[in-house]
């Protein structure tokens, strides 16, 4: 049987090689989902990996579908480090979303805040808010965060439901749930023609440059690393536990929103129900893919968009569900996961001991 | 024993009778570091017999391995002249081989009975608790049954343990360090019992770094240094300094012991009724702290584990606040509501007792540890928090010239260094600031005999230049080492602070029991 | 308002199974945020058997086996490779909530006959509120049996107090030879079965259909109940009656002449869910967690 035994030294070989090591294994076992299915494994991973790079397009979809993930990615990247758990990035989202339509709706076009600045502001603002509910439950109470956040994205769903539904609904919109399509200022430029890439691109590397930066060579990013891996040491330090889950929280739920702002006033345009919030869990597992580095994230990202596409791609040339995505998701977690134990141990084949 | 290739001083008189447990040659080794080097050791039916070693010696590894909670990478253990192989403690148990480990090895949400219960077969438990209180009063151990033990006394879970190996009628028990924990008079009521019940007929191994105890109550002593044995004596018919010699090598350092009458400067730091709540269900509470400390001298705070020394520590460095400004000052400044940081900018510095985890970070690098403590000085940081790495290269290594740290490379993670070397660092992180006041809880804790007195004798050196130096430890030698004046801590209330001059541990040991009598009482 | 009564303990039921199963999973140490995923394969495999086969027990069994399964994943990686426990129950959700809508893409809207109640109906006529009593299918008096199971096994079996032992202290259970890690395996399957069951009963019982993501949070709300129930088993059973009446305030609170959108009744768990923690946050009597609970032990050799 194989034994894991602990390392004098975490391995910096197995850190750099275990996200490569786990794509591999969910390449593997995908072929293997494949097959099961009754597809051709090698042609549904082909459609699944390389057709996202077929042409100018899809390549610019690839990037489209990894922004919202790059920037939530790098603040939960951030998030996890400090050992806060914020996996309600999903409700943030719908937030930014909310808040960026808000804005977009009623303000008048000839007013001097009619720019686009203002729904992204408004966006991240609202994003942060919602963040602000666990920060504030679990600094003040001590509830655990994990839940709240999640439970707030059940709630932030019902309530983008409602406004589409109800107050906001466009009432010459053919009695779809959705609102009114957003005045040409509030339309986030794109970089492309011909493409749906835009700037947010942009956004997205500066912050995850940014929050690199800040997470490697400032008194910040220090603080946050040593909350996350040894509390009493912060304590000794005098960095207070509350201000860093404040900071984590706020700044990884600004940035969904922020996220589910771009995607509100580029992508769709409008308010509806489904507006991509479930790139909030995706990014989960980009920040992880990332090994929690803001930078790997930007990487994490751009595999999980391509993988994202392919789905797509997946679901019409093959007609395989679209919920492929999911358990592929789901085993590159836990094959990463896997992997990563062995950067602390070192797996060592031994005889089985008699009982 | 024809096995034994050092020749041991007293082995004839053991040949008489057969032994009940024998360990040949037995290397544990953890990657390339080798705990145990080819350790032998006999022991006999009935016999109180020691293992002596510094903290690290490889005693507490050797001792696992016999219970099998470890596996040997070599050598054989018998018993009663049969090979043994042990798969796990549960086989040793059956055997009749108990064990009373050092951190116990108790279950805090559960009741006494119920641990008790976790280590023998299955047995209806009213019956069991009659067995218990049955035990506990023939050995004198008294605990109730039913109580959480979380609700007990650090003395009282020890005899949580011990019961729990006694109702398995042992024929050897091995107990490593027990009295690290208990008062001088607690220690007592355990050597009552343990003389009882070798008079029973059932072996002892005793593991301990402490001489007086062993040559108190052991007839055989076999010592380990650095893994291997150096010595197997009758510890009554031998010195404490030969015993100690065997124990640390030629490293034996005497210690320069204060005069007592060192020169004092003004009062650096001042707590005045300083009272905390406990912090949880398996906290202590402070109640009413005073006392003052000047420059130059060196106050020991003595008292055994879980009686508030963390929760003072706490208070002290500024991890929990206290309720009122006035009741601390540091260098004249309310500093009772100041954070750590603030604490050190009035020339606080501090030392906890865990290295890895609390002083700083594991996986962290040396230099990074710096800013934990020091981000506030001129050049550590520079504009918007950016952190000086110029800085932090230059300290760590004026800290690690000046204090001999030996590490591999520039600026290795704080993990990869040894107790005594990461100590030594983070001792002279604090030190090279000179901070008008140090704070250090179990300078010497898990650091080898080098280390150690070089700790020591920078502490001391420090307060020749006229700081104020205050260390907590559970370790009496190092308080008689060190202080010129002594205070215990028992139940979250600090005694006066006597002159160490006049102290002996017969009369610290009374002030960790007894509540806080005057020394003369005491005496 | 005894309709009412009924359906609330129907609702409670998914909430009881899953919330008790974790209840166990905690209190040998481990975490495992994976029940949603475990729920949503419990439910499908539950409802494509149950379809195939006809018999409802059977679905019941594949149910408890799917949950079984998916938490013998979660329990290879968190235990045996030792990796960070709340990593990996996200990761058992993410894949479950993707197998489970693979699985059951060929189901969705597909009708099943509803379980018949347990007990004959003359027993539900013969008191008042017997239809909330006796009315039930016997999925519902499985749960409540085995709350008084596990309630018994906790407090009184030495088994019980094994899985105590290894949920407060990992090192101490290990040097006392207790296998340690074992007992969490076999506890995390344990609840990965009750997932599964709970699951089982949203498809073959409470709906009965199965819908993609039909679990709708209950896999969380049935982890914030361990939670706020302070790990015990009483505590766990009458917290899954009240939200239960709360996720049926949306059927309910129309007929009864409340007003607000039907957004806001089926917000009403979730929000509930919410106060409770921050209510029963404050309150130290409320029981405490198992002092080992989420910590990485790897046995030492």
């Amino acid at each position: 049987m194989i034994r894991l035994e602990p390392r004098a030294a975490p391995s910096k070989l197995m850190a750099m090689l275990s996200p490569l090591i786990a794509i591999l294994l969910t390449l593997i076992a995908g072929a293997l989902l494949f097959a099961l299915l009754g597809q051709d494994p090698v042609e549904a991973l082909r459609v699944y990996f390389l057709s996202p790079f077929d042409d100018a397009y899809m390549r610019a979809e690839v990037l489209v579908k990894a922004i919202p993930l790059a920037l939530m990615g790098a603040g939960l990247a951030v998030c996890f480090r400090a050992n806060v758990w914020n996996i309600g990035a999903a409700g943030q989202f719908t937030l930014g979303a909310i808040g960026a339509g808000a804005a977009a709706l009623f303000i008048p076009a000839e007013s001097p805040f009619a720019m686009l600045a203002v729904p992204l502001i408004a966006g991240a603002l609202c994003g942060m808010a919602w963040a602000a509910i666990p920060a504030a439950l679990r600094t003040r109470l001590s509830v655990n965060e994990i839940l709240v956040s999640l439970m707030l994205t059940y709630v932030a769903a019902l309530l983008l439901d409602w406004l589409v539904r109800g107050p906001w609904r466009n009432p010459r919109g053919f009695g779809f749930p959705q609102t009114n399509a957003f005045p040409e200022w509030a339309h986030v430029p794109l970089l492309v023609e011909g493409t749906r890439l835009h700037v947010g691109a942009f956004l997205a590397v500066a912050a995850a440059a940014g929050l690199w930066l800040m997470m490697s060579r400032t008194l910040r990013g220090l603080r946050l690393r040593v909350t996350g891996a040894a509390p009493r040491a912060a304590r000794f330090a005098g960095f207070s536990a509350a201000g860093d889950v404040w900071f984590v929280l706020l700044l990884s739920g600004g940035l969904a929103g922020l996220a589910g702002a771009l995607e509100a006033t580029s992508i769709v345009g409008r308010l509806q129900p489904e507006i991509g919030a479930q790139a909030g869990f995706t990014a989960i597992i980009v920040a992880f893919l990332g090994r929690l580095n803001p930078l790997g994230a930007l990487l994490g990202a751009l595999v999980l968009a391509v993988s994202a596409i392919g789905g797509e791609n997946a679901q019409i040339l093959l007609r395989l569900p679209k919920n492929v995505a999911g358990v592929f998701q789901g085993m590159l977690l836990f094959f990463l996961l896997a992997c990563d134990s062995l950067i602390a141990y070192r797996p060592r084949l031994v005889a089985r001991r008699r009982a | 024993m024809t096995a034994d290739p050092s020749p041991p001083s007293f082995s004839s008189a053991v040949s008489a009778r057969r032994p009940l447990f024998e360990a040949r040659g037995i290397v544990k080794r953890y990657g390339s570091f080798t705990a145990n080097d080819h350790v032998d050791l006999t022991i006999l039916p009935g016999e109180r017999h020691a293992l002596l070693g510094e903290n690290g010696a490889g005693k507490s590894t050797f001792v696992k391995m016999i219970y099998g909670a470890l596996q040997p990478t070599e050598g054989e253990f018998f018993w009663e002249g049969e090979p043994l192989r042990l798969s796990g403690p549960a086989e040793a148990r059956r055997l009749g081989i108990g064990m009373a480990f050092q951190h116990f090895s108790v279950f805090e949400g559960l009741s006494a009975l119920e641990n008790v219960a976790l280590a023998l077969p299955p047995e209806p438990l009213a019956a069991l608790d009659r067995r218990v209180r049955e035990v506990s009063g023939d050995y004198g151990l008294p605990v109730d049954p039913s109580k959480p033990v979380h609700a007990l006394s650090v003395g009282e879970r020890q005899r949580v343990e011990l019961l729990r190996c006694l109702l398995q009628n042992p024929r050897l028990l091995i107990l490593d360090e027990p009295t690290s924990v208990l008062t001088p008079q607690e220690a007592e009521t355990l050597f009552r019992a343990l003389e009882k019940l070798s008079a029973e007929g059932c072996a002892i191994l005793y593991i301990s770094h402490r001489l007086e105890e062993v040559r108190a109550l052991c007839s055989r002593a076999t010592i380990l240094r650095r893994g291997k044995v150096t010595a197997e004596v009758d510890p009554r018919a031998t010195t404490a300094r030969a015993l100690a010699e065997a124990m640390v090598g030629a490293e034996i350092l005497d210690v320069k012991r204060p005069s007592g009458d060192q020169p004092r400067g003004e009062e650096i730091l001042q707590v005045e009724r300083l009272s905390l709540p406990a912090d949880g269900p398996f906290g202590v509470a402070l109640k009413e702290i005073s006392f003052s400390l000047r420059g130059g001298e060196i106050l020991g705070v003595a008292g055994v584990a879980g009686e508030g020394q963390n929760e003072f520590m706490d208070a002290l460095t500024g991890e929990r606040r206290a309720p009122e400004a006035g009741m601390i000052r540091i260098a004249g400044v309310p500093a009772g509501r100041l954070d750590p940081t603030g604490r050190r900018r009035l020339g606080a510095a501090f030392a906890p007792e865990e290295r890895n985890g609390h002083g700083a970070v594991g996986d962290a690098p040396l230099s990074e540890a710096l800013f934990l403590t020091r981000r506030h000085e001129a050049g550590a940081m520079g504009a918007g928090g950016w952190l000086s790495r110029f800085w932090a290269a230059g300290e760590t290594r004026r800290i690690r010239e000046r204090f001999d740290v030996r590490a591999a490379g520039d600026d290795p993670p704080a993990r990869s260094l040894s107790g005594g070397n990461l100590q030594k660092f983070l001792m002279g992180r604090e030190i090279v600031r000179a901070p008008k006041l140090l704070i250090a809880a179990q300078p010497g804790w898990g650091v080898d005999a080098g280390a150690a007195a070089a700790i020591q004798s920078a502490l001391r050196a420090l307060a020749d230049q006229g700081a104020a130096v205050l260390v907590v430890s559970q370790d009496l030698d190092e308080i008689f080492a060190l202080a010129d004046r002594i205070a215990v801590i028992s139940r979250g209330r600090l005694s006066e602070a006597y002159p160490a001059v006049g102290m002996t541990p017969e009369r610290v040991g009374l002030l960790m029991g007894a509540g806080h009598s005057s020394p003369e009482a005491a005496a | 308002m005894e309709a009412f009564v009924a359906a609330m303990i129907v609702a409670a039921t998914p909430l009881l199974f899953a919330a008790l199963g974790e209840l166990v999973a905690e209190r040998s140490g481990v975490l495992n945020l994976g029940v949603e995923g475990m729920m949503l394969v419990g439910a499908v495999c539950a409802f494509i058997v149950a379809k195939s086969t006809g018999s409802t027990a059977a679905g019941a069994l594949a149910g408890a086996g799917a949950g079984l399964a998916m938490a013998a994943l979660f329990a290879l990686v968190a235990l045996g490779f030792s990796a960070n426990q709340a990593a990996a129950g996200l990761a058992l959700t993410i894949f479950g909530g993707g197998l489970s809508g693979l699985l059951g893409r060929d189901y969705v809207g597909v009708p099943l006959p509803k379980p018949g109640p347990l007990f004959p109906a003359s027993w539900a006529e013969a008191i008042p509120y017997g239809k909330a009593i006796f009315g039930h299918d016997a999925m519902v008096y499985l749960a409540l049996a085995s709350a008084v199971g596990i309630w018994w096994f906790l407090a009184r079996a030495r088994g019980g107090l094994k899985l105590r032992a290894a949920g407060d202290n990992a090192e101490s259970g290990h040097a006392l030879g207790l296998p340690v890690l074992r007992i969490r395996f076999l506890a995390v399957l344990f609840g990965g079965a009750m997932a599964g069951l709970g699951g089982a009963y949203l498809s073959l019982a409470y709906t009965p259909m199965w819908g993609e993501g039909m679990t709708a949070g209950r896999g969380w709300i049935a982890l914030a109940l361990v939670v706020f129930a302070g790990w015990r088993v009483g505590w766990v059973a009458a917290g899954a009656v009240l939200f239960a009446a709360v996720t049926q305030l949306q059927f309910y609170a129309q007929g009864w002449g409340w007003r607000a959108p039907s957004q806001f009744w089926a917000a009403a768990p979730y929000l509930a869910t919410i106060l409770a923690l921050a209510l029963l946050a404050g309150r130290r009597t409320a029981g405490s967690a198992p002092a080992a609970l989420g910590r990485i032990f790897r046995p030492s050799s």
